[in-house]
């Protein structure tokens, strides 16, 4: 780029606006962290200066897992986001196969129907599906959640590999297809192979959005037992009026890690991703 | 291929000249509705059926776990009488349209500020999406705490700066709840834009600017006159993604003030909630529901047909 300034200025230019959006994006962070570290004593003192910890203790952490039921909510929200990730990916390479790769009638409405559901908010469908569920008897299970997550994922999941696909050369596909191989096995032993890191970055993207679910587990599941970390934490760990802000802290950070150090390795997937639709069009 | 005579029968080509290949075009249009089906049945049993069962629901009076009795547009109207539901609607338009604007202007000034040439770049970026991907109801739960009553730490740092205790009551004052809510939800969908419209930025070509130098034209030019059309498209989509999910937020204001003070923050899909879940007034909590549909239908309308214009 041409600037006309000398060193200085130029790394001020840079760098005042890029620490500055830092600092706003990472100050609830430290935040957590130094709160999850802080005795009591310290947390609910008004004196001492809020932004430093003095006697660090990892009290609240050893609270939040023997005493609540922290660590079986994680299971419960590992076990629901993979699963329910699996289904859609499957779903979502079934609707987008034919839609990217075959020309039919109607194809191109159907992609635009793909995206359209994709757009329909939770707000909108979740009091018909809570009695659907409730008259299914499903209330209180992970089956719940698990047939329900599906309705974002799999139009996410479609959408995003429906762009991936259209990327790929036809060639590969066509060989295959003038040796007399059927288009189904065209598209598992040919066609699938080749698109394995789109599935990566769809699945990864859909797992994230699985563990970030609130509404429908927080009307679904109301047994402790079956509870998944962000209800968990909401209807458990606040009691009433009184707030155990260490251990909330505690609870908020380890929640939020897994998905933060997957995301950073992904992270142009995800940009790419989600703005193909946008960009390439 | 150059080959100008009938396709013999097996050879794959694009479906493109129709007088020979139909029965071939009919074998692909077979396979994919075959592929197809089980997504689709899918869709339509948990969206397609909720969606219209919603519409039904919307048009009963239905106390939980009762029968319902049909009574037609009856939930609507008690909706349009009831004062509390046009300040939930007016909350939500003023919370989507403040927050979406800020939303805007901060990712575009984010994405300027990324689109330089530093060092860490990568990392940086990484850690400025950090609010867009960890989980809402924890960040919100961080926020829950920095704006405590008794024990703010914004507080606390605004008395260091000469504000008299106790300070403002962030969640306790109908204007400053709408303001907490409506600057968290920026705070945690400005990387969303930032990095969509970096994405975009990064797809100017230089030349153009070089070009727009030498004919004289100064940075705010530049902007206004080389980036800004070029990036209008990815702006005009991310917009309408953020308003529908801001629209229909509900994790967010849920989580940090139930709605509160005095209905000040509750917005369409929270109030739906409390209608719905917690009265247990399935029909009426519909029907608040549903009428959010008019302006989503208008929004992703509007998408599909931009999505389609491009395709």
């Amino acid at each position: 780029m041409i600037t006309g300034y000398g060193p200085i200025q130029r790394t001020v230019r840079v760098w005042v606006p890029v620490l500055f959006f830092l600092f706003v994006a990472l100050l609830p962070f430290y935040w957590m962290a130094i709160t999850s570290i802080k005795p009591n004593s310290e947390l609910y003192s008004l004196r001492a200066n809020p932004l430093l910890v003095h006697a660090p203790t990892l009290k609240h952490y050893v609270d939040l897992l023997t005493t609540t039921s922290f660590l079986l909510w994680t299971w419960n929200t590992m076990l629901v986001a993979v699963i329910s990730t699996a289904i859609s990916l499957v779903l979502g390479i079934m609707l987008a196969y034919p839609l990217a790769r075959i020309n039919f009638p109607g194809a191109g409405l159907l992609a635009i129907t793909v995206a359209a559901v994709y757009l329909v908010p939770q707000p909108l469908l979740f009091i018909p599906l809570a009695d659907i569920i409730n008259r299914l008897d499903l209330g209180n299970t992970l089956t719940s959640v698990i047939l329900t997550y599906p309705t974002m994922l799999v139009p996410f999941c479609a959408w995003l590999l429906l762009g991936y696909f259209k990327t790929v050369p036809m060639e590969l596909e066509e060989a295959a297809r003038i040796d007399g191989a059927s288009r189904l096995q065209t598209m598992r032993k040919i066609f699938l192979p080749l698109c394995t890191p789109g599935f990566i970055s769809a699945g990864i993207f859909a797992f994230t959005l699985a563990q970030n679910e609130f509404l429908y587990a927080l009307i679904f599941l109301s047994k402790s037992t079956v509870r998944t970390v962000p209800v968990g934490v909401i209807s458990e760990l606040i009691k009433g009026d009184v707030f155990y802000w260490g251990q909330l802290m505690a609870a908020a950070l380890l929640g939020s890690i897994p998905v933060a150090i997957i995301y950073s390795f992904f992270v142009e997937h995800y940009v790419s991703g989600l703005t193909s639709g946008a960009v390439k069009g | 291929m150059t080959i100008r005579s009938e396709p013999l029968v097996g050879i794959a080509r694009r479906p493109r000249r129709p007088f020979s290949l139909s029965a071939w075009a009919d074998r692909g249009t077979v396979f994919s509705w075959l592929m197809m089906a089980p997504p689709i049945l899918f869709i339509l049993a948990f969206v397609g059926y909720p969606f219209c069962y919603g519409i039904f629901l919307s048009l009963e009076s239905r106390p939980v776990a009762q029968p319902g009795t049909f009574v037609g547009l009856a939930n609507f109207i008690k909706d349009a009488h009831d004062p509390v539901f046009w300040q939930v609607v007016r909350n939500t338009f003023v919370y989507t349209i403040i927050a979406t604007l800020l939303k805007m202007i901060g990712g575009l000034g984010l994405a300027l500020a990324m689109n330089q040439d530093f060092r860490f770049k990568n990392a940086i970026r990484a850690l400025l999406l950090l609010p867009f991907i960890v989980p809402t109801v924890l960040s919100t739960v961080a926020f829950m705490w920095m704006l405590d009553p008794a024990f703010s730490v914004v507080n606390r740092l605004l008395f260091d700066l000469g504000v008299p205790k106790p300070g403002p009551s962030w969640l306790g004052n109908p204007y400053l709840a709408m303001f907490s809510i409506i600057m968290i939800n920026t705070w945690r969908g400005l990387p969303f834009y930032g990095i969509s419209l970096l994405a975009g930025l990064q797809t100017v070509p230089t030349e153009l600017y070089e070009a727009a130098t030498i004919d004289g034209a100064s940075g705010w030019q530049r902007f206004r006159f080389v980036t800004l059309p070029l990036l209008k498209p990815i702006i005009l989509i991310v917009t309408l993604f953020s308003v529908i999910f801001t629209f229909a937020d509900f994790q967010l204001v849920y989580v940090l003030t139930h709605g509160g003070p005095q209905n000040a923050t509750n917005l369409l899909a929270t109030y739906a909630f409390d209608i719905g879940m917690g009265a247990g007034q399935l029909g009426l909590g519909a029907s608040v529901a549903l009428t959010m549909l008019p302006a989503l239908a208008l929004l992703i309308v509007g998408i599909t047909l931009y999505l389609r214009k491009k395709t």
